[in-house]
């Protein structure tokens, strides 16, 4: 074994399944990140008319009647989908698994909104008399909501958590499920990150005051990191979610292994509530390539965590220029530029679309980058086209979110 | 209301809170659990929806009425009599 892991477990993925804006599989989302094609669309939410946002379209009756979606939450739903879609995708003899060995770790931005919101405005109706509130709330809002859905859906009887990490959380979620297959809590872990964040107009409206909500014309052009003229956010949708199995038991039953997480690394600025700190995340960067046993060079996709508000990109600009200025041979791409920003599900998704760079040789782009800011000028960066590289090995994802919480996680692909 | 119309507010609010059933052959006479996929939260969701639409409050006493369709109207008559 030559990465920095030492005697640890070696941890692979072994399936994955998805919804995003702009693809419910592995292959639509990839295709379409290569094609450059957004999942932007204008979208309507409560009190604030319409937004743009990333919606997803999956079908959400293939793994719940309408019952379960009527009792349960978005995000909720798009746990179950997705986990389903990973398990079928591994290929794994489900019905034969022990449930009470399998975790689900979740990562999630924020988990309640929603539904609270929601409720509100429904006892508005009643002049706010609180006895119509639902009994539904409290199972729908307590924070492991999601991952907890997944559970009863798939009968899984081992421990299951949603780890709340802001938009650090995609990761946070592969992270917490490494550690517990490492520590053989668990022998098949079920992790990812979802959001269900556009069901809330609190988070536009809140970016709006912030003076972060991005809009454009065109909505797919509304979501342009390291441009000039970004205006903020775009809020989507989704969820990513694999299967992680040791490396040892994945290849005991001749599993199909998408990769090798390799590295990972998480930190807090100890700064600010919203602010980014470009010292933090490179700390965070470099913790994960020790861990990994890697050098910066060693790297060949950077897949950004860019959300396209100013001083966020001028941070992780800055971060991944101390990291990686001197490496010539690092593409830098983004995935919110495409779908916006998928909060929780964000990191998650972010990596999978960047997964199969291992197979087909290609570095998806950052698109809208129309008139690059000066600021996060990287010779590195992969712009409005895909661009063809061989011998892709070793992906770095980075993940950051507010009260600063940062996340790096490093695959490499799989090797004997 | 009369009965009938009481059956078909119940009727309606079943096909929303179990969207899933066929409730064109629900027996009035035998339990809606024998019948249907209900657990306790739905029966709720039944006294919640009667309160939202016609602001009556069911005491948790009263619950056991709601066991059948027969059953409920018969409850539900006279406290929809001025609905």
């Amino acid at each position: 074994m030559t990465s920095g892991i030492g005697q640890l477990d070696r941890v692979v993925i072994t399936g994955v399944g998805l919804t995003s804006p702009n693809g419910d599989t592995l292959a639509e989302f990839r295709g379409n990140l290569l094609a450059g094609k957004s999942g932007v669309v204008p979208f309507e939410t409560r009190y604030m008319g319409e937004v743009l946002a990333g919606v997803c379209r999956y079908n959400a009756l293939k793994y719940q009647t309408r019952k379960d979606l009527r009792r349960g939450t978005r995000a909720g739903s798009i746990s179950v989908y997705c986990a389903n879609e990973a398990i079928v995708d591994s290929g794994i003899d489900w019905p034969n698994v022990h449930k009470d060995r399998v975790g689900v770790y979740l990562g999630i931005t924020e988990h309640g909104n929603v539904e609270t919101e929601n409720e509100v405005y429904e006892i508005s109706k009643f002049d706010y008399d609180a006895s119509v509130w639902t009994h539904h709330h409290n199972p729908r809002t307590v924070a492991n909501n999601p991952a907890g859905e997944v559970t009863i859906n798939m009968g899984i009887t081992g421990p299951h958590l949603t780890i709340g990490a802001a938009c650090a959380a995609g990761n946070a979620g592969f992270i917490q499920a490494v550690q517990m297959l490492r520590l053989h809590e668990v022998d098949l872990a079920i992790a990812g990150g979802v959001s269900e964040s556009i069901h809330t107009f609190g988070i536009f409206a809140s970016f709006q005051s912030q003076g972060a909500l991005a809009r454009h014309e065109d909505p797919a052009k509304a979501s342009r990191p390291f441009d000039l003229a970004r205006n903020g956010i775009v809020v989507a949708e989704g969820g990513g979610i694999c299967t992680l199995e040791r490396l040892s038991d994945a290849l005991a039953r001749n599993a199909k292994i998408y990769g090798e997480i390799v590295g990972y690394a998480m930190n807090s600025d100890a700064t600010d509530f919203v602010l980014p700190n470009a010292e933090r995340q490179e700390q965070c960067i470099r913790l994960a390539l020790r861990r990994a046993g890697l050098e910066p060079d060693d790297i060949d996709i950077v897949s950004s965590h860019a959300t396209a508000t100013e001083q966020g990109d001028i941070e992780e600009t800055k971060a991944l220029r101390r990291v990686f200025g001197d490496c010539p041979g690092v593409a830098i791409n983004n995935t919110k530029s495409f779908i916006g920003h998928a909060m929780g599900a964000a990191g998650a998704l972010e990596l999978l679309g960047n997964i199969p760079s291992f197979e087909d040789d290609m570095v998806h782009a950052t698109i809208n980058l129309d008139n690059l800011d000066p600021a996060c000028a990287m010779d590195q960066l992969v712009i409005n086209h895909p661009r063809g590289k061989t011998g892709i090995r070793c992906l770095l994802n980075n993940s950051f979110g507010m009260l600063g919480i940062n996340s790096v996680l490093i695959v490499k692909k799989y090797q004997e | 209301m009369a009965p009938a119309e009481i059956r078909q507010v119940i009727i309606g609010i079943l096909s929303k809170i179990a969207p899933d059933e066929d409730l064109s052959s629900l027996d009035d006479t035998k339990p809606f659990r024998e019948q249907m996929e209900l657990d306790s939260m739905d029966f709720l969701d039944i006294v919640m929806e009667l309160r939202k639409a016609y602001r009556i409050q069911i005491p948790e006493e009263d619950y056991f009425h709601l066991g059948t369709m027969q059953s409920t109207v018969e409850y539900l008559t006279p406290l929809l009599k001025d609905a």
